[in-house]
């Protein structure tokens, strides 16, 4: 059987999932080839990112920020400003939009930090569809207002018991309740993982960041990036930044994956930073780069992020990684925590902590660099769903 | 003859389905023993997955405890040859995620499997579209320091169907099938379910336009009644979660296998066929 799209990306990617689901992967493959070729479906795509999602959304010039860590300039791609918070609701309404295209009327979605899973209750709200998110118990309790939210935009929480009760085991679960009933229900998955089609759809549906923020660049820089940062746990919000810039050779472009810990304590979520736990495996019907132990079972992670804290990264980053097109790296719980409080005094906003963690990495980056030379970073979300874990985290330092 | 043709000679055959390890070790393999010796034609031996994203809750829940309790694919394997020890010579075939597989080695894992006495694969993550490599390893054997082994074609990757799989798919992946047809009753994970569906017939009627292959049943069929309405239909009758429910909720999980075994195979026989 072949499919309309590549299906992997080098060695990675794949669609290792049951027989049952095949049929669906092929049905959701063709609905979105037949969509992308489709102006009408464009157009009402590219109405909601603007009416609805306050498309495009500012390139803000961080100069206070720049000024203290006195090298590079920094300019941040405002993810935070779209509509419920964070760059998820693209991703989501787009496969809504497919969703009432393939006749569907129930959605399934994973959630880690819960934005993905406000995202999806938002775009079920918009368009009338039954939407039940599955959500780890852990991060329920760490990101209680988001669950609060999805619950008034009428969506179902089903908090999940299994396995370590976080993004994996949601994922697990919305799969498994897809399977059921999968005659009319969509899986809206939320990052760029899983089996083929989904990495490629999350993409597309993400590289309205990447075109708009390489446009606003030129504008308003004149001229390109030298570096484009974005944290990465599934990947998509760095895949959609990347895809932007990935054909100009000369712009270097930078993952951060979580450290949590350190990398040496064990207690991290750096798929590609622990050659000791991390080879290459099959999750979630997707061959990637996968934090196991050595029976191939799959190891526990941890962030302080609960957007980062997942076993496995999206199949494209692995072969970017593979073609040296992009680099990875990691910054600590602690190292995100003081990056999240430098933004707040220095720019007035208040990062999510999974866009700390690229924050944290600018802060490396930029003093080691010229004041000609500028980077980019993608503020995936705003932080407000994270004041009780940071209050936690820091104490009476607050 | 191999193993596997040898069980088909009589129809439809009773498969139950029992993951090593659970409740413990030894536990596992005296009641894979048991319900060998007691009816079973052909068991599906488990090996666990930290993610096993195909089941509910009953096998999650005993495969957890198998890895609790710490099994890894390496003892798997011993407690395969332990069983082939102990005179067990009906087919046992290895049901298992992909993931702990790679991470063994595909072709140490096809290689052990065999020296330890398996007959064949199920492999829930691995559709049409991801079996070639390991179908490709089966049929070139293993190039062991200088020695080419034998091939591994008579170990076959048991290709499984869905109600969903439309007709084309049912061909490609019929065709080519070997051992048995592992067709999938519902839509969903494995576990039980009050009724069998009324289009099962149908369903097997449309998989058997394509192959010659033993069409064997699984998913939902929880009791010996259960057993028996698909057993008039199919060529074989695969009992999972209520097998491991029964065996682990009791307090001599090898006299409960005994008797699952026995109730099982009893309703197929009084098939009138």
């Amino acid at each position: 059987m072949t499919t309309l799209l590549p299906h992997k990306f080098g060695p990675y990617g794949g669609q290792f999932v049951p027989e049952t689901l095949m049929p669906a992967l092929i049905e959701l493959e063709r609905e979105f080839v037949s969509a992308r070729n489709d102006p009408a479906f464009n157009a009402e795509f590219d109405k909601l990112m603007a009416s609805f999602v306050g498309r495009p959304t500012p390139l803000t010039y961080a100069k206070r920020l720049s000024e203290k860590l006195g090298g590079a300039q920094i300019y941040l791609k405002r993810e935070d400003l779209a509509h419920t918070g964070a760059h998820k609701i693209n991703n989501a309404l787009g496969q809504a939009l497919l969703v009432k295209r393939m006749g569907k009327k129930r959605i399934v979605a994973e959630t880690g930090a819960g934005q993905h899973g406000v995202a999806s209750a938002t775009a079920a709200a918009l368009l009338g569809l039954e939407c039940v998110v599955y959500m780890g118990s852990v991060d329920i309790a760490r990101q209680e207002p988001n669950v609060f939210r999805m619950k008034l935009l009428g969506a179902e929480v089903r908090p999940v018991e299994s396995g370590t009760k976080t993004l994996k085991d949601a994922i697990n679960e919305a799969i498994r309740d897809w399977v059921t009933n999968v005659r009319d229900t969509h899986y809206l998955l939320g990052s760029a993982l899983g089996p083929h089609p989904y990495p490629t759809i999350v993409r597309e549906f993400q590289s309205v960041i990447g075109r708009e923020a390489r446009e606003q660049m030129l504008m308003d820089a004149g001229r390109l990036p030298d570096t484009v940062i974005a944290c990465v746990g599934g990947g998509s919000n760095a895949i959609g930044v990347f895809s932007g810039f990935v054909n100009d050779e000369a712009v270097e472009l930078i993952g951060v994956e979580a450290g949590g810990s350190g990398i040496a304590s064990g207690k991290h979520a750096a798929r590609f930073g622990d050659a000791t736990k991390a080879r290459v495996g099959v999750i979630h019907g997707t061959r990637t780069y996968v934090l196991q132990d050595d029976d191939g079972q799959i190891a526990e992670t941890h962030s302080v992020s609960a957007g980062l804290d997942y076993a496995a990264v999206g199949p494209e980053h692995a072969m970017l990684r593979d073609n040296e097109r992009a680099f990875y790296t990691s910054v600590t719980d602690e190292e995100a925590l003081n990056a999240f409080q430098t933004l707040c005094h220095t720019e007035g906003i208040i990062p999510a902590l999974e866009s700390s963690h690229a924050i944290a990495e600018v802060i490396k980056k930029a003093p080691t660099m010229r004041k000609d030379q500028v980077i980019l970073v993608n503020l995936s979300g705003r932080g407000d769903k994270d004041l009780n874990t940071v209050i936690k985290e820091l104490g009476t330092n607050m | 003859m191999n193993r596997i043709e040898t069980a088909f000679q009589k129809k439809p055959i009773f498969m139950p389905y029992f993951p090593l390890g659970y409740p413990d070790l030894e536990t596992s393999v005296d009641v894979i023993e048991a319900l060998a010796k007691n009816g079973a034609d052909l068991i599906e031996v488990g090996l666990s997955f930290s993610d096993p994203l195909a089941d509910g809750p009953v096998i999650q829940q005993a495969t957890q405890v198998a890895l609790e309790k710490g099994i890894t694919v390496k003892k798997s394997l011993e407690a395969v040859k332990e069983l082939r020890k102990r005179g067990v010579t009906i087919p046992l075939i290895l049901m298992g995620y992909f993931n702990p597989m790679l991470a063994y080695g595909l072709e140490k894992f096809i290689h052990d499997a065999r020296e330890a006495g398996a007959d064949g694969f199920i492999i829930p993550d691995l559709p049409l579209e991801e079996a070639e490599e390991f179908q490709s390893m089966l049929i070139a054997g293993r190039v062991d320091g200088d020695v080419l082994s034998p091939s591994y074609r008579d170990l076959p990757l048991i290709q499984m169907l869905a109600p969903t799989s439309p007709d084309e798919r049912m061909e490609a992946i019929a065709r080519n099938a070997k051992g048995f047809i592992y067709l999938v009753s519902v839509t969903g994970v494995t576990g039980e379910r009050r009724e069998i569906s009324n289009d099962l017939g149908e369903l097997i009627n449309r998989v058997r336009a394509h192959t010659s292959a033993p069409v064997c049943v699984g998913f939902g069929i929880g009791t010996p009644d259960q057993a028996k309405q698909v057993g008039q239909l199919a060529d074989g009758v695969i009992v999972g979660s209520a097998c491991v429910k029964a065996i682990g909720a009791s307090d001599n999980p090898v006299e409960a296998a005994r008797e699952f075994a026995r109730e099982f195979s009893k309703a197929l026989k009084s098939i009138d066929l």
